[in-house]
């Protein structure tokens, strides 16, 4: 089986989906110009030059108006996989997005459907405060869309197949740090992960979170770029006889709460890693649930371990102070042990 | 009137735009009534006065076409022939209505006859119209859209992002302009520093057209026109019909920000009294005949009241239902 890094594996994605299905269309900045980027970061390269211009069809920097389009394309018949340059631009399209994509449904009685996709980088990169955010769970607050995050070459093939097969807006979060863009697009402190990717269709079901790490003393739920970092630490503490399980959600909404529940009934102790600032966070939705659900399992109290309630900022060692390390993480555990 | 376009449309179709137009301003006029009396809940937005542009625009349309209304949506969803009955059920947020009682005045719609629920953020619908009319040319179906919006529309920025994208993709869209002189209580003259909307169109690369849109059959020329175009594959156009509403904004509006007298000329210039004597003077119609359509739209609002008093509300259950397909 090749192995693919994530970008090449989205890649792959939009390729298989392309050719499958000719409603499929790709819309953004920079995603096709000749000579041009394939995007911010590399997923659309040599698309264009495949399937032609009007189905890897370049935006001027209309986020607004990709979104709407989006959104106009798929009530009628289309599947529209949006490129977000850096999901910080998210904010741009909010209406679209929040009162538009996510309600048209609903308040239209049910009588059509929105099967469009957003494709957004997330992840804190040395680039400031305004292309560094991780907006997730700004999303898994609005009900009528769909949030999956990725973090193997293996779930970024299937989800966002999953994704654009799917009749709902899905937003799909990748992160900067896991693509393994190369060349002029590569990121410094980048992990890309590689992984095994099937060459035929599959596809990874939304909502369905894994294990990637069984253990049985405390449960470590984090996605994307912490994902890395919860399974470093599990490593970390794994040597002083500290037997962690990492869960990877892969999607937030509609999330897996009940592999969560499982995991955490038989350790017992729970914490959540996000790089998102702390407050309102999906991981506090994570912990509300468990106390909820969870808690006569619970030996020990519910633990985030966040950025702080700032915006990211740019120095690279403030920057490393405010996204969550493996230290933090292994602190954190240990807190509760 | 244009005797010219009043021949090549024909007898029928001007009757039935101009049943189109009472039904429109008898159905504003008893809903209003029936919120008055409590039996309507929420708001209204009335396009009383605006008759002529909804009909004008709409009869031009085939099936298959698509259209993007606003919060002021009840004229052009009667223009383009959804029903009555499920309209009032909508008002009444009964389980009938258009939505299932889930959308109310301002999502009003029915998208199996290409109407999208009406959306009532001002200017969204703009790049969702683009959208839907890239769809049609992706498809290479040769689907028109038109997107219905106020004069206030276009300050917002999904306006110009939307123009610009249908504009560059030459998209099969027409952007109507129902240009009333106010958004809400702003005139027209304090967000503006142009004379008229349409003037925006240059700066985009499309055609903009102003027209008088009190004047239905001029409308339907000029949308015609449009509409055509776009339907050819030539581009979409920003077509500015002056109009006026004759009534507040929405509940207990009380127009103080404007003159009687202002309010006064432009009844003058009210559009079915116009269409009307136009049709009877150059006898494409008698008087006996508009005054059976009159007769005839009393019964379809009695109608509609009937069914949507008898229809059920919504199942409290149903709350949590329909958001995801
Ligand atoms: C984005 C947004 N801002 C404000 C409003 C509140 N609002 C509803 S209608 C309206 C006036 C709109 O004016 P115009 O576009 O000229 O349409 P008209 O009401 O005259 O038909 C306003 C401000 C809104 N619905 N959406
Ligand atoms: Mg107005």
């Amino acid at each position: 089986m090749p192995e693919l890094s994530i970008a090449e594996a989205l890649r792959e994605a939009l390729r298989e989906e392309l050719h499958r299905d000719p409603r499929v269309f790709l819309l953004g900045e920079d995603i096709g110009v000749p000579g041009g980027f394939g995007g911010a970061f590399t997923v659309t390269l040599g698309l264009a030059e495949e399937f032609g211009r009007d189905r890897v069809r370049d935006t001027p920097i209309s986020e607004a108006g990709i979104a709407g389009v989006a959104i106009g394309a798929a009530i009628c018949g289309m599947r529209p996989v949006a490129d977000v340059q850096y999901s910080d631009f998210l904010f741009n399209m909010m209406d679209q997005l929040v009162n538009q994509a996510a309600k048209l449904r609903y308040m239209s009685g049910g009588t059509l459907t929105v099967p469009m996709v957003m494709r957004a980088p997330v992840g804190a990169t040395a680039r400031g405060a305004q292309h560094a955010q991780s907006p997730e769970a700004f999303f898994t607050h609005v009900p009528g869309l769909k949030v999956v995050a990725p973090a193997t070459a293996y779930d970024a093939k299937g989800l966002l197949k999953a994704a654009i097969r799917d009749d709902n807006p899905v937003l799909v979060f990748e992160h900067k740090l896991l693509y393994g863009s190369k060349g002029a697009r590569s990121e410094k402190g980048a992990v890309s992960p590689r992984g095994e990717v099937p060459a035929d269709d599959y596809i990874v079901p939304i909502g369905q979170g894994i294990v990637r790490r069984p253990g049985t003393d405390v449960t470590i739920v984090a996605s994307l770029l912490m994902l890395y970092r919860a399974l470093q630490a599990a490593e970390e503490l794994a040597a002083d006889g500290i037997d962690v399980e990492v869960i990877d959600p892969r999607t937030l909404v509609p999330l897996d709460t009940a592999l969560i529940l499982r995991s955490v009934q038989k350790t017992g102790r729970l914490v959540i890693v996000e790089e998102d600032n702390l407050t309102n966070g999906w991981g506090a939705e994570v912990a509300a649930l468990m106390a909820d659900d969870a808690f006569v399992w619970l030996d020990a109290p519910i633990k985030r371990v966040a950025a702080p309630d700032t915006p990211p900022p740019f120095a690279p060692i403030l920057e490393q102070a405010y996204v969550p390390s493996v230290t933090r993480i292994v602190d954190t555990v240990r807190s509760i042990l | 009137m244009s005797n010219d376009i009043a021949e090549s449309i024909g007898s029928t179709q001007l009757l039935a735009m101009y049943q189109r137009m009472v039904l429109a301003r008898r159905f504003e006029e008893t809903v209003n009534d029936l919120y008055m009396q409590g039996r309507i809940p929420s708001t209204l937005h009335l396009a009383i006065g605006q008759e002529a542009s909804a009909v004008g625009v709409l009869s031009g349309l085939k099936a298959g076409d698509t259209v993007f209304s606003t919060h002021r949506p009840h004229a052009h969803a009667i223009a383009h022939g959804v029903s009555p009955d499920a309209m009032m059920a909508e008002l009444m947020a009964k389980a009938t209505g258009t939505c299932k009682g889930k959308g109310g005045s301002m999502h009003i719609g029915d998208f199996r006859l290409g109407f999208v629920p009406a959306i009532a953020i001002v200017g969204g619908n703009i790049p969702i119209a683009a959208g839907a009319a890239l769809a049609a040319k992706l498809k290479g179906s040769d689907a028109v859209t038109v997107c219905f919006f106020g004069d206030g529309a276009a300050n917002e920025g999904a306006w110009h992002e939307g123009l610009n994208l249908a504009a560059i993709w030459d998209l099969p869209v027409v952007f109507v302009c129902e240009n009333n002189q106010y958004a809400a209580s702003t005139p027209f003259r304090e967000a503006f520093r142009i004379p008229a909307i349409a003037d925006r169109a240059a700066a985009y690369g499309m055609p903009g057209v102003t027209v008088d849109g009190n004047d239905v059959l001029a409308v339907y020329a000029a949308a015609g026109a449009a509409i055509a175009r776009a339907r050819r594959g030539a581009g979409p156009t920003l077509l500015e019909l002056l109009t006026y509403r004759l009534c507040g904004h929405s509940r207990s509006d009380p127009r103080t920000y404007r003159t009687r007298e202002e309010e006064a000329e432009w009844q003058q210039r009210d559009p079915i009294p116009a269409f009307a004597a136009n049709l009877v003077s150059h006898r494409f119609a008698t008087e006996e005949q508009l005054a059976e359509i009159d007769a005839e739209v009393e019964t379809i609002l009695v109608q509609a009241i009937a069914y949507a008093e008898q229809s059920p509300g919504p199942a409290l259950a149903d709350v949590v239902y329909g958001l995801y397909a």
